[in-house]
C-alpha cells in the first residue's frame, strides 16, 4: 500500500514533468493510430501502466486482489497528479515559469473534455491503465510477452511511420499495405487492429513452438545443419548488400553513420569489454585516423596526394602507433585514474589539430577540406548509398578479427587482466605486452573508422571530435552489453540510429538519452544483449540453476 | 643445493626498510613455513620471490638461476607459483575457466589437460563444480580452486600466502590436510602463515621473521617446542 503510494507519485511527478517541458505537446502532434491516440496520449499512459506494473510488482504478498488494488492505487495517484496540474493550472497562469503551460496542453490532458469532466477521465485513465497494469502482472508469462510484443510493434510502427511509409511506397506491392496500415498521421484502425493480431499470432508461434524448432534443428545431423546456417547467413549477407538500395537515400546515410559508430564501439570493445581498460579519450583515435587520411589524400595542404587506399596502411599504422604511445604512461593506472587521464588524452588531441601552431599541416579550425572519395575501379563510394558498403566490409573485417581475437590466447589474457590485473600477473600473463595490444588493437580500429569518416564527408574539421563522442561510444557498448559483439551492434542501433530516425523530436533527444541511460541501468545493467561473464556479475541471485550452493532439487527452473 | 635459495634479500616500500637481509631456502619436496605476527615481512618475502617487489640487495636462485633480474609473468614460467593472499580467484568465470587460466604459461593443451586432471584428482569438489562461477563457492572451496589454478602451471616451488586466513576452522583443518597431500605429491611448498600451529604441524623446517629479519629458524619439531615461539606464535604460556 504505502510503496504502491509512493510509486504512484514517482509516476505522477514524472508525467507532470513530460508535460511542463512541453514533450506531451510535441508528440502529440504524430498519431500513432490516426484519430485514436497520438503518441504524446501514448507517453502519458506507458508512464502510468509502467508505475502500475511496478505497484504490483513490488507488492510483498501474493493475494490478487492485494496486487491489483496496489497498481489500481498508482494508476489512481498518477491520473491524481496530473489532474492537480490541470486544476492548478486552471486557477493560476504558470506560465510565467513553465513556458509550455499553455491551454493546448491542458486540452490535451482532459482529452478536451474541459477542466471538470476532464479531471474525473484523467483519475479514470489513470486507475484504468494501473488496473490494466495489475491485471498484465496476474496473467501467464506467455500473454504478457506476446502482448508486449505486439502493443509494442504497434507504438513502434507509429512512431517510426515517416520511415516506413516512403520505404514502402517505393515497392509496387508493399504500396497496397501502406494504403491499408498508415494515414497521413498514424496508423489506420484496421492496420493497427491488423498488426496487432499479426504479431501476436506470429510471437505466439514463436514462443509456442520456437524452443521445439530450436530442438529440431539441433538433432538435424550436421551435413544438414550446416546448410541450413550456410543459407541463414547468405540470406543476411544479401538482405545487407541490397539494403541501401532498398531503404533509399536518408535512412542509408542513417546507416552509414551507426555503421561507424559500430565500428568505433566494436574497437573500444576490446579495450573496455575485453581488457576492461575504461578509455574515455577514444575519440582521439578516430581523430588521428580522419587527419592522417585528410594530411596524406588532400590537395589543400599539397604534402601528399595518395588515394585513399594508398593512404589507409599508414593510418592503420598511426592508428596502432598512437594507442601505443597513449598506453605506455598509463600502463600502471586502473579504473577512474584511467578514465581521467585518457579523457585528457582525448583533449590534448582534439586541442592540438585546433591550434594555430599546427595549422600549416593540420589546417587549424578551418579543418582540411577536398578529401577525395575512395574508389575502386570505376566505382566511386561517393554517397552515403555507395559509403555503406565500405562501412560495411570495414564491420565484417573487424567483428572477424574481434571474434578471433577473443577466442586466442591474447583474448584469454585480456579477459584476466579485465578481472584482477594483480592475478592475471601471477598466473604469467606479460601485464605491459597485453594492455599494450589492447590500446593498439582498439585504436587501429578506431583511425579504420575515422578514414572512412573523412573520406565520407570530404573534409574534417576539430569539432568533429569532442568529448561527447568517446562518451556516445561508451554509452553504446554499455547500452549494447559490453564485451559482446552483437550487443555492440544493438547499442549503436538503439543509441545512434533512433535519434536519427527521430530528428523532428531534436529538443528532447537528450533527454530522452539521458532518461534512457538511467532505466537502462536500473533495470538491464547489463546491457541488451551481454556477454555471459558480464550477465553472471549483475544476476548472480538468479543463476542458472548450477550458480548457488543449494543442491539441484530445490531449484524449480 | 637446495631448490630455492634466497639469500641476504632487501626489500623497500620508498623508504620503508620492509626486508632486512632475509635469507632462508627450500629443498624440493620440503614444506617450510615462515611464521610471524603482522607485518613482520612474510608476505613482503613473498612477493619478492614472486617479482612482484624488487629487491634492492640480495639474491633468489631456483635451481642456481637468479630470478631477480626476470619480470613477474617470466618467473611464473620459471616455475616460482604463488596462491595469492585472500584466494583473489576469479569470481566471474567457472571454476573450469579458472583452472584454465592458471594454465597460461603452458601451451601444450595436452599437458593443461593432464594438470586439469591431477587438480580435479586432489580436489574432487572441484570437478563437481567445474561449471559453477568461482564467486558462488564457499571459502574452503575458493581455497582450493586457488591452490589448483596455481597448480596448473606445473610449479616446482608453490607460494602460499595465508591460505587460512578468514576461514572457519573446519575448513582451515581441511585446507591443512591438502597441504599435506599436496606435500604426498611431491610439491615444494613455502607456506606463509598467521596460524603458526598448523603450519608447524605440516612443515619440516620453519623460519621466524620479525620485523623484516629472521630471528629463529630452525626444525618444525625444534620450534613447536621453542619457549619464545610458544609465548608469541602459539599462544601458550
Amino acid at each position: 500500500m504505502k510503496q504502491a503510494i509512493k510509486i504512484g507519485l514517482i509516476g505522477g511527478v514524472v508525467e507532470i514533468l513530460l508535460s511542463l517541458i512541453g514533450m506531451v505537446e510535441a508528440f502529440s502532434q504524430r498519431d500513432i493510430v490516426a484519430h485514436i491516440i497520438s503518441m504524446g496520449h501514448t507517453l502519458l499512459f506507458i508512464v502510468a501502466l509502467f508505475m502500475g506494473y511496478l505497484a504490483a510488482k513490488r507488492t510483498p504478498r501474493t493475494g490478487s486482489l492485494q496486487i491489483l488494488s496496489n497498481s489500481f492505487i498508482s494508476g489512481l495517484i498518477v491520473g491524481g497528479l496530473v489532474s492537480l496540474l490541470v486544476i492548478v493550472g486552471s486557477l493560476i497562469n504558470l506560465r510565467k515559469v513553465f513556458v509550455n503551460a499553455m491551454p493546448v496542453l491542458y486540452e490535451l490532458l482532459t482529452f478536451k473534455q474541459g477542466t471538470q469532466i476532464g479531471v474525473f477521465l484523467l483519475l479514470g485513465a489513470g486507475a484504468l491503465s494501473g488496473a490494466l497494469a495489475g491485471l498484465f502482472f496476474l496473467s501467464p508469462k506467455l500473454i504478457r510477452r506476446v502482448l508486449l510484443i505486439s502493443l509494442g510493434s504497434i507504438v513502434g510502427a507509429g512512431v517510426l511511420q515517416d520511415l516506413l511509409r516512403p520505404t514502402f511506397a517505393l515497392w509496387g506491392p508493399l504500396a497496397i499495405i501502406n494504403e491499408w496500415l498508415f494515414t497521413a498521421n498514424g496508423l489506420t484502425i484496421q492496420g493497427a487492429i491488423g498488426l496487432f493480431l499479426l504479431i501476436s499470432a506470429f510471437s505466439l508461434f514463436w514462443f509456442r513452438k520456437g524452443a521445439a524448432i530450436q530442438t529440431g534443428f539441433q538433432q538435424l545431423p550436421p551435413a544438414p545443419q550446416r546448410i541450413l546456417k550456410m543459407t541463414g547467413i547468405l540470406i543476411l549477407v544479401f538482405i545487407l548488400l541490397i539494403l541501401p538500395r532498398v531503404l533509399g537515400l536518408f535512412l542509408s546515410e542513417v546507416l552509414t553513420i551507426v555503421g561507424l559508430y559500430v565500428l568505433l564501439g566494436l574497437g573500444l570493445n576490446i579495450v573496455v569489454g575485453y581488457a576492461g581498460l575504461l578509455d574515455l579519450g577514444y575519440v582521439a583515435f578516430f581523430a588521428i585516423g580522419s587527419y592522417t587520411v585528410a594530411v596524406l589524400t588532400s590537395p589543400e595542404l599539397g604534402f601528399f596526394s595518395l588515394s585513399f587506399w594508398q593512404a589507409l596502411p599508414l593510418v592503420i599504422v598511426m592508428g596502432v602507433f598512437s594507442g601505443v604511445l597513449l598506453g605506455t604512461p598509463v600502463l600502471k593506472m586502473r579504473g577512474d585514474y584511467l578514465a581521467i587521464a585518457t579523457l585528457g588524452f582525448g583533449e590534448i588531441i582534439r586541442i592540438l589539430v585546433l591550434s594555430d601552431f599546427l595549422r600549416p599541416w593540420l589546417g587549424g579550425a578551418q579543418g582540411i577540406g577536398k578529401i577525395p572519395k575512395a574508389f575502386i575501379g570505376g566505382f566511386e563510394f561517393a554517397g552515403p548509398q555507395q559509403i555503406y558498403y565500405l562501412i560495411l566490409a570495414g564491420c565484417l573485417l573487424v567483428i572477424f578479427i574481434s571474434l578471433r581475437l577473443r577466442d586466442s590466447r591474447l583474448g584469454r589474457a585480456w579477459m584476466a587482466v579485465r578481472e584482477d590485473e594483480d592475478v592475471a600477473q601471477a598466473m604469467g600473463i606479460n601485464l605491459v605486452a597485453t594492455k599494450l595490444l589492447a590500446f593498439a588493437t582498439g585504436a587501429g580500429f578506431s583511425a579504420l573508422s575515422g578514414a572512412i569518416f573523412a573520406s565520407k564527408l570530404g573534409s574534417v574539421y576539430p569539432h568533429s571530435f569532442n568529448v561527447m563522442i568517446s562518451i556516445n561510444i561508451v554509452c553504446v557498448i554499455i547500452v549494447g552489453g559490453m564485451g559482446n559483439i552483437p550487443g555492440v551492434i544493438v547499442g549503436a542501433i538503439a543509441l545512434v540510429g533512433l535519434p536519427e530516425l527521430l530528428r523532428e523530436f531534436a529538443e528532447y533527444r537528450l533527454f530522452v538519452y539521458g532518461a534512457a541511460l538511467v532505466a537502462m541501468m536500473l533495470l538491464r545493467p547489463e546491457g541488451l544483449w551481454p556477454e555471459a561473464v558480464h550477465r553472471r556479475e549483475l544476476h548472480e541471485e538468479e543463476g542458472d540453476g548450477e550458480g548457488s550452493e543449494s543442491p539441484p532439487e530445490s531449484k524449480p527452473d | 643445493m637446495a631448490l630455492l635459495e634466497i639469500e641476504n634479500v632487501h626489500t623497500y616500500y620508498g623508504h620503508i626498510h620492509a626486508l632486512k637481509g632475509v635469507s632462508l631456502d627450500v629443498d624440493r619436496g620440503e614444506i617450510v613455513t615462515l611464521i610471524g605476527a603482522n607485518g613482520a615481512g612474510k608476505s613482503t618475502m613473498l612477493k619478492t620471490a614472486s617479482g612482484l617487489l624488487r629487491p634492492r640487495r640480495g639474491s633468489i636462485r631456483l635451481e642456481g638461476e637468479d630470478l631477480t633480474r626476470y619480470r613477474p609473468h617470466e618467473i611464473v614460467s620459471k616455475g616460482v607459483v604463488q596462491v595469492p593472499e585472500g584466494r583473489r580467484i576469479f569470481g566471474r568465470l567457472t571454476v573450469r575457466e579458472n583452472l584454465e587460466m592458471g594454465a597460461f604459461t603452458i601451451t601444450d593443451p595436452r599437458q593443461i589437460e593432464s594438470n586439469l586432471e591431477r587438480v580435479f584428482g586432489l580436489f574432487p569438489r572441484l570437478r563437481e563444480r567445474q561449471k559453477q562461477v568461482g564467486g558462488t563457492l564457499s571459502g574452503g572451496e575458493q581455497q582450493m580452486l586457488a591452490t589448483g589454478r596455481a597448480l596448473m602451471a606445473n610449479p616446482s616451488v608453490l607460494l602460499m600466502d595465508e591460505p587460512s586466513m578468514g576461514l572457519a576452522p573446519v575448513l582451515v583443518d581441511i585446507i591443512f590436510d591438502t597441504i599435506r597431500q599436496l606435500h604426498a605429491d611431491g610439491t615444494t611448498i613455502l607456506l606463509v602463515e598467521q596460524n603458526a600451529r598448523m603450519a608447524l604441524q605440516v612443515a619440516s623446517r620453519g623460519y621466524v621473521l620479525q620485523s623484516g629479519a629472521v630471528v629463529l629458524s630452525d626444525t618444525a619439531e625444534t620450534l613447536r617446542q621453542n619457549e619464545t615461539v610458544r609465548k608469541a606464535y602459539l599462544g601458550e604460556s
